[in-house]
């Protein structure tokens, strides 16, 4: 048995020495893997950094602002991809909030049977599972000859408008924007979902309760109650098309020649990096690691924006 | 809903019966339309995707494309064993590396850190690192491992699109871990450090084992995310046309398949992208509907 | 685990009462890093191998001091302890002892039954593997059934989930959880509030077979239980400070369970123990 001996105190049952060992040495190693987060983070910035210097130091900030990519003469700007990172990302968002927001009210709110969206609900969540590339595969050779009389119809009825000026010839950044909507679209739905689902019953309850409709207390009191969480929500899927890389590289067509044309092919930061840095030397690499900077600093940013965004709109909902 | 024709001695002066010509009902119908019709719009890619996947590439099917090695430009046959090795690969040492510094971050956080500037500073860092594009943690592993060269003086490596994929992994094994974790009970903890159980041993044998489910649920979600990525992979693993080598040598995955046969200019070639697409999406939704269907016990 | 400051504090006067097992001096404490006192000057012997009882509106700080003396407060960020808690003569807080120690030498069962979720047998070994022991497992799962009235209804079904137990039988298995450990005091925080009044009266039953054995230290919300199962009393309440702001609790009056309940020397217990607030 156990011995109870009471002679003193804390040297009865003391713990063996190895015991209390493990117990610190645990509490270390878990602190260490904690840290390796910030660590890799901090690596991640001081690599691509590093990597950029001399393009940093070439070209400046007329790096941002100039749209020549010429490996030959050496010389690089990387405006054509900003610029199409910026509009792909944002076009993409401006079609996908009212279909994800709509097909979350719609997984919501009890149109059809639980099982019904249910399985909606599922299909949205393997949707996201796809990979990318995958997307990719199907858009240069389902979606886009599929758009491609679309496209044609819209160069023909609104040509005269600059963002629809050139003939469409295959890849370019239109189907790129759509299938960048394919990929967000399950982030923005499950999250609306998730925002929506936490609006207290009593709140929807007090609306029905006044003799709102439906729609008006979707509108004037639920919606407004998840709104924080949505936005939340828009911003990372913002963030996610930004930095979206496969399928958009395999359907933008990789041209550095700046076109406001959404017909016309372009560029992403992450679809040049996919596309060059393997075959890269020299100022192209550090050229290449100066885009990868600008783009980890607009994730950053949107990111961390939306963080902000939802701790500032939650105190004011909660 | 009730009939007015049938029962008119309710219709008095104020009808309480539904009146579908009001604006209110019109818009109400409209919008519940136009919410079912986002909803279609949302699931269709799935369907056409899953279709144009299920039967240009399921159609290929055979132990031979299971097996064998993809054909060299302009030849025919050939298979894509390489690659779905490859990915089994890459993906594990992905794992190996993820799960312990990914479940050992997430006790931290749940475990040994309520509050403190420390752990918001992990949490804040989780966030960010999940939201660093693919492609960065690929730029990031070349800087750090292929251009350095550190592994043997080997450039492109498994070992390094392992690394590369562990990176994109790790915030969301985190997440799920600390989040598992806080899904125990305290009266749990409380119950073994009454028994005078060290904090050591209250997680080993207490806590981690009753969060298992919903880790294990999070772990392999990530791992069947990392499997279909191709952005951290193209320059730290490459490709190969051939059989793995070693972890300190270029490999073959399915998804840098799908990406360079895909641009070539060969049906063949094509075909085989179309054919990789389906075991590649056949073996990711089976483990996401694994995941979901073991997960979906998890009431602690 | 170094000895250097021994005689330092062994220096100091400690004079518990002869057969005190744990001695309050002048215990306060509060929670956010001092914000909140819950508690307030505590001075308190408790015997043993007795049954004490701690009563008391809620908030009073009860539960509090009951935590405080097995380091259970430990796991509250930001709580705090003045004065001294001594057990057997040695400072609980002083800064070489073990916490993990002193729980296993004081043990504690909870307001839920809160088993492993493990089987039956599982639950009763764990602790005693964790505590070192060497003797018959099987024995040992026995006679701390047996020790908790449970063995009759559980013999059965030791391979089965701690949570296949009805709450009563579950909050059975936790004490003899505890029990199997072999403490030298047993803290229990009102452990029959979840609980129905049939697994209540087993619970009580058990308590009195245990207290042959055990120090027992119960915070109850239930007079009768406390008149019932008792030799002490501890009556705690709730004052509010003129120069703080907030309800602090204290001890109000401590003594006989017989006297506290007949003829209580304040008047705040006579009114509590007589129902007229609380």
């Amino acid at each position: 048995m156990i011995q109870t001996t009471k002679t003193d105190l804390f040297r009865l049952r003391r713990r063996p020495l190895s015991e209390k060992l493990a117990d610190q040495s645990f509490r270390v190693l878990a602190t260490c893997l904690a840290s390796l987060v910030g660590l890799i983070l901090v690596a991640i910035l001081i690599t691509v950094l590093l990597g950029s210097r001399s393009a940093m130091s070439a070209y400046g900030l007329g790096f941002l602002t100039t749209s020549n990519w010429n490996p030959v003469t050496n010389e690089y700007g990387a405006f054509t991809a900003i610029y199409g990172t910026i509009v792909t990302s944002i076009l993409s968002l401006l079609i996908a909030v009212p279909l994800g927001v709509g097909t979350a009210i719609f997984l919501t709110e009890n149109f059809i049977p639980v099982k019904g969206r249910q399985i909606i609900g599922l299909m949205v969540e393997l949707l996201a599972a796809i990979p990318s590339v995958v997307l990719g595969l199907w858009a240069i050779f389902v979606m886009e000859p599929f758009l491609r009389p679309v496209l044609n119809g819209l160069h023909a009825s609104l040509g005269w408008l600059p963002f629809f000026s050139t003939q469409p010839e295959g890849p370019g950044m239109a189907p790129a924007i759509l299938i960048l909507v394919v990929m967000i679209l399950p982030i923005i739905t499950a999250i609306a979902r998730d925002s929506l689902l936490q609006v207290p019953v009593e709140l929807r309850q007090a609306a029905y309760g006044i003799g709102a409709s439906r729609w008006g207390a979707i509108f004037q009191v639920i919606l407004p109650a998840a709104i924080s969480g949505i936005t939340g929500g828009v911003m990372l899927a913002l963030g996610r098309a930004m930095g979206e890389t496969m399928a958009v590289t395999m359907i933008i067509g990789n041209s550095n020649n700046f076109s406001l044309s959404l017909l016309a092919p372009g560029n992403t930061i992450a679809s040049m990096l996919a596309n060059q840095f393997g075959e890269a030397d020299g100022n192209q690499v550090s050229s290449l690691m100066y885009a990868a900077f600008v783009l980890m600093l607009l994730t950053l940013i949107i990111n961390v924006l939306a963080q902000w965004i939802v701790r500032r709109l939650s105190l004011r909902y909660t | 809903m009730a009939s007015p024709a049938r029962r008119p001695s309710l219709s008095n002066i104020r009808s309480l019966h539904r009146k579908p010509k009001l604006p209110r009902n019109r818009w109400n119908g409209f919008f519940t339309f136009l919410a079912g019709l986002f909803a279609v719009i949302v699931v269709l890619p799935l369907v056409l995707v899953l279709a144009y996947v299920v039967i240009k590439g399921g159609s290929m099917m055979s132990l031979s494309l299971l097996t064998e090695l993809p054909p060299a430009p302009g030849m025919t046959g050939g298979g894509i064993g390489n690659a779905i090795l490859g990915t089994l690969i890459v993906s594990l040492i992905a794992a190996l590396i993820a799960i312990p510094v990914g479940v050992g971050g997430g006790i931290y956080l749940a475990e040994y850190s309520k509050s403190g500037a420390f752990a918001s500073f992990v949490r804040f860092g989780t966030n960010v690192l999940s939201g660093v594009p693919s492609i960065i943690c690929g730029v990031f592993v070349y800087g750090l491992i292929v251009a350095t060269r550190i592994f043997f003086d080997q450039s492109y490596s498994a070992i390094a699109g392992g690394i590369a994929l562990s990176v994109l992994m790790l915030p969301t094994i985190i997440k799920t871990t600390d989040e598992g974790l806080k899904l125990v009970p305290q009266e749990l903890r409380w119950g073994a450090i009454g028994v005078g159980a060290s904090k050591f041993v209250t997680i080993t044998h207490i806590t981690l084992p009753t969060a298992f489910k919903p880790i294990a649920t999070g772990i392999v979600l990530s791992i069947a995310r990392a499997a279909g990525e191709t952005a951290p992979l193209i320059f730290t693993a490459l490709f190969s046309p051939f059989w793995p080598e070693g972890l300190f040598s270029p490999i073959a995955s399915m998804s840098v398949l799908i990406y360079n046969f895909a641009i070539m200019p060969y049906d063949v070639q094509i075909a085989l992208a179309w054919a990789t697409s389906f075991v590649l999406v056949m073996m990711i939704l089976v483990m996401n509907i694994f995941a979901r269907y073991v997960g979906s016990f998890n009431k602690i | 685990m170094t000895t250097s400051l021994n005689t330092a504090s062994n220096a100091r006067p400690t004079a518990p009462a002869a057969d005190a097992c744990l001695s309050l001096q002048d215990v306060s404490i509060s929670y956010g890093n001092g914000k909140n006192i819950a508690v307030n000057h505590v001075f308190m012997e408790i015997p043993k191998g007795k049954v004490t009882a701690f009563i008391g509106p809620s908030g009073c700080g009860k539960s509090t001091v009951l935590r405080a003396l097995n380091r259970m407060n430990d796991l509250i960020e930001g709580c705090t302890l003045s004065g001294r808690v001594l057990f057997d003569g040695h400072d609980l807080y002083d800064r070489r002892v073990d916490p993990v120690e002193v729980r296993r030498r004081i043990g504690m069962v909870f307001q839920k039954p809160n088993p492993f979720p493990k089987s039956i047998y599982e639950n009763i070994a764990f602790g005693a593997r964790i505590n070192g022991f060497r003797g018959d497992m099987d024995e040992l799962v026995e006679s701390s059934l047996r020790k908790a009235a449970l063995w009759d209804e559980a013999k059965d079904k030791l391979k089965e989930s701690g949570f296949s137990l009805s709450g009563g039988q579950q909050q059975r298995l936790c004490i003899a959880r505890t029990i199997a450990v072999e403490p030298e005091v047993i803290l229990m925080d009102e452990p029959c509030s979840a609980l129905d009044p049939i697994s209540t009266l087993k619970i009580e039953e058990t308590m009195h077979e245990l207290k042959k054995t055990f120090t027992i230290v119960i915070v109850t919300h239930n007079m009768q239980q406390a008149t019932r199962v008792s030799d002490l009393t501890g009556f705690f309440n709730v004052t509010s400070l003129p120069d703080l702001d907030g309800k602090v609790g204290c001890l109000e009056e401590f003594g006989e369970t017989e006297r506290i309940f007949n003829s209580p020397a304040q008047q705040a217990t006579q009114d509590y123990v007589s129902g007229r607030f609380g």
